[in-house]
């Protein structure tokens, strides 16, 4: 049986009778007739075209009993949750849990191929209908042939989701490609919280992920949602967000990128509603040759709407990124306030971080400002730790922590800080403090 | 002697410029020595050789430290030795709180790999806290992040009284403060004084001085002391300005 992801014959092969294969049918037709990226496509500037490789990567079966039983061992990374799901190489392992009370108060988290005969209706509202403007319509349009392994989450109006809900995609046999999807949906006043982990079985296995987002907030909702990329360094990883904020609705949004050889992050909101409001956080750590390419696009189409960006990167060895945002205020959106920051720390001198931020402006009553630095660690702050008799080593660390403390602190869950504390300590120890320091 | 801080003949440049000409001065423990003269005379320079910076190259001279020689030690190897400088301008951290910089000050002074007693040091550092005025909640905010003037300088002595160095040298910590938060700079050296730590206290105006009383006054120029005195120097200098300093010099 083939299963190269590139083959017809997977793709035929694994289409069902489900409802969702209409959708999967398009996408899957729009893949063969999109180009690849090309080098003169300005919403590739600076990414390295030589790393995007389709070849090679297929649909496994789901992984040997005992790899499941290990895999949802190691998917315990916060203990407080309020609903789990565990994905690997696109199989469900175990069961969907959602704690009682929220099943009782009308919550949904079911996977998308069980949504999608259960609740066709509201997936067919909300699911994939935005594309990107980002550049990555090709890699969409390849997740949408292959879904299979996202999940559903809808909050009924006035339901309180607080300890959030944790989903984990892993990644484990050699060459797998995986499509994991979120939807999720927060009616009127609801309030959700939710977190996606991608993860590697482990160090060695090449993998290709090719993820995608719909995040709607309904007028008066809030969503707060957390990605935590920690692929392996074999993997290419490519994740398309489309977040649609309403009327006076919050979103807030985390992103964590720690893995990946390659990984490429669109990102769109769509500020539709006045008084919306979105904060978009992003930390990237990028060491040896991994390079994370970043787009993101703020579009407030509504008067009176409030977005916050701030990415920050800080590179390691010969690590590349790739910053490219762009704040657009539609006519009619007047009193916008839209802001937008990059800031690179570069700690080492073959390091490259590249920045291209953008204002798109076409209404004159607005407060919108974008900002990008680049520099390295501040010696006069290293001197001043060292004259309180803390080594310099350590001094380094303390600094670079705190640069990413920054976003750290804003995912507002002990544990979950804990846990990404470590994947950046664990990403730090590869290496001793006197190499950092040239 | 083993009992003092012992500078000698120092001599300091930065790049092509010598700052520091044959500077000496020993300072015991138990005593406050104040350091006055003009801007540009090479007072904090003096305080950034002694802490070890690197961009101020100590061409000769000697500086010991109880006997200890600290001149060519790094930064943090001076400071574990037991000088502590306040800064003029104490740099922001952000993202270290204060609670875990100074643990990490601390912990750097432990045996490597012994245990830290998390409990006996917040309740010294809040002890040392309260006794700043100073709020609780300042633990969990990044090192004079978006402090005042006056909240840098508490967080200073604050670093000061946890550290417990043998000598201090305060370079200038009065620059640009109001009168209420020299009061708490100088209540906080006046509450260090003692037998066991000997305080440099480097100020271009007497101020100050009105509220630590000095056991010596030494006037800078041009690199090195020119005068010593008591506590009544400072007042002189104050009646007659630095001018008077210069034109002896002159002359």
């Amino acid at each position: 049986m083939p299963t190269e992801i590139l083959s017809p014959d997977t793709f035929a092969a694994q289409q069902n009778a489900s409802p969702l294969a209409a959708l999967k049918k398009a996408g899957w037709e729009q893949f063969q007739q999109l180009p690849v990226p090309q080098r003169t496509n300005e919403r590739w500037r600076f990414s390295n075209l030589n790393h995007v490789k389709l070849e090679g990567f297929s649909l496994p079966p789901a992984p040997a009993k005992e790899i499941q039983q290990e895999l949802l061992q190691r998917s315990a990374l916060i203990e407080k949750v309020s609903g789990k799901i565990v994905f690997a190489d696109g199989h469900l392992l175990g069961e969907v849990s959602l704690a009682p009370e929220l099943h009782a108060q009308g919550v949904i988290l079911e996977t998308l191929s069980a949504a999608a005969e259960k609740h066709p209706a509201l997936l067919e509202q909300y699911l994939l209908k935005s594309g990107t403007d980002l550049g990555g319509e090709k890699f969409l349009a390849l997740h949408q042939a292959y879904l299979k392994t996202g999940y559903f989450l809808h909050v009924p109006k006035g339901v309180e989701i607080s300890a959030p809900i944790a989903v984990y995609n892993w990644l484990a046999a050699d060459g797998a490609a995986v499509f994991p999807h979120a939807l999720v949906v927060a009616e009127e006043n609801a309030r959700v919280n939710v977190v996606d982990f991608y993860l590697s079985r482990d160090e060695s296995a090449k993998g290709f992920a090719a993820a995608a987002a719909d995040i709607h907030a309904a007028p008066g909702a809030g969503v707060f949602r957390k990605v935590v990329q920690n692929w392996n360094e074999q993997t290419q990883s490519y994740q398309i967000d489309n977040t649609h904020a309403e009327n006076n609705s919050t979103v807030t949004t985390v992103s964590v990128n720690l893995g990946a050889k390659r990984a490429r992050f669109e990102n769109a909101i769509r500020l539709n509603g006045s008084g919306s409001n979105v904060r978009l956080y992003g930390l990237t750590v990028a060491d040896q040759d991994q390079e994370f390419d970043q787009r993101t696009l703020q579009i407030h189409n509504a008067p009176d709407s409030y977005s916050d960006l701030l990415y920050k990167n800080a590179l390691l060895d010969r690590a590349r990124t790739i910053f490219s945002g762009l704040i657009r205020v539609a006519p009619g959106a007047q009193k916008t306030d839209a802001y937008q920051t990059n800031r690179n720390l570069l700690l080492s001198p073959d390091a490259e971080a590249n920045s291209l931020p953008g204002l798109e402006i076409e209404a004159n009553d607005v407060k919108c400002s974008h900002g990008a630095t680049t520099g390295q660690l501040d010696t006069s702050e290293l001197f001043y730790m060292q004259a309180r008799g803390i080594p310099k080593e350590t001094a380094y660390e303390l600094l670079v922590f705190g640069f990413f403390e920054e976003i750290i602190e804003k995912v507002d869950n002990e544990e979950l800080a804990g846990v990404l504390r470590t994947f950046v300590q664990e990403k730090f120890k590869r290496r001793s403090a006197k190499n950092l320091l040239g | 002697m083993s009992n003092s801080l012992e500078i000698k003949d120092l001599n300091v440049s930065i790049g092509e410029r010598q700052i520091l000409k044959n500077f000496s001065l020993t300072v015991p423990k138990g005593e406050v020595h104040a350091i006055m003269g003009p801007n540009g005379t090479g007072k904090s320079t003096l305080a950034k050789a002694l802490a070890g910076h690197e961009d101020y190259a100590v061409t000769s001279g000697s500086a010991l430290l109880d006997g200890e020689e600290i001149i060519g030690q790094e930064p943090d190897a001076i400071a574990r030795a037991g000088l502590f400088m306040a800064f003029q301008y104490p740099s922001e951290i952000p993202g270290v709180s204060i609670a875990n910089f100074i643990r990490a000050a601390l912990v750097a002074r432990q045996p490597k790999g012994a245990p830290f007693d998390a409990k006996a040091y917040y309740a010294e550092l809040y002890k040392k806290m309260d006794a700043l005025k100073m709020d609780r909640k300042f633990t969990a905010r990044s090192v004079n992040e978006g402090f005042s003037g006056g909240e840098k300088k508490r967080c200073e002595i604050l670093q000061m009284m946890m550290l417990q160095p043998k000598y201090a040298i305060m370079d200038e910590t009065d620059s640009g403060l109001d009168i209420d938060a020299l009061r708490i700079v100088a209540d906080g050296v006046n509450a260090m004084r003692g037998p066991d730590i000997g305080i440099v206290v480097i100020t271009h105006y007497q101020r100050l001085l009105d509220y630590i009383v000095p056991d010596k006054v030494h006037v800078m120029y041009d690199g090195r002391i020119v005068h010593s005195g008591d506590k009544n120097l400072a007042l002189e200098l104050e009646a007659k300005g630095y001018d008077w300093v210069k034109k002896e010099l002159a002359a």
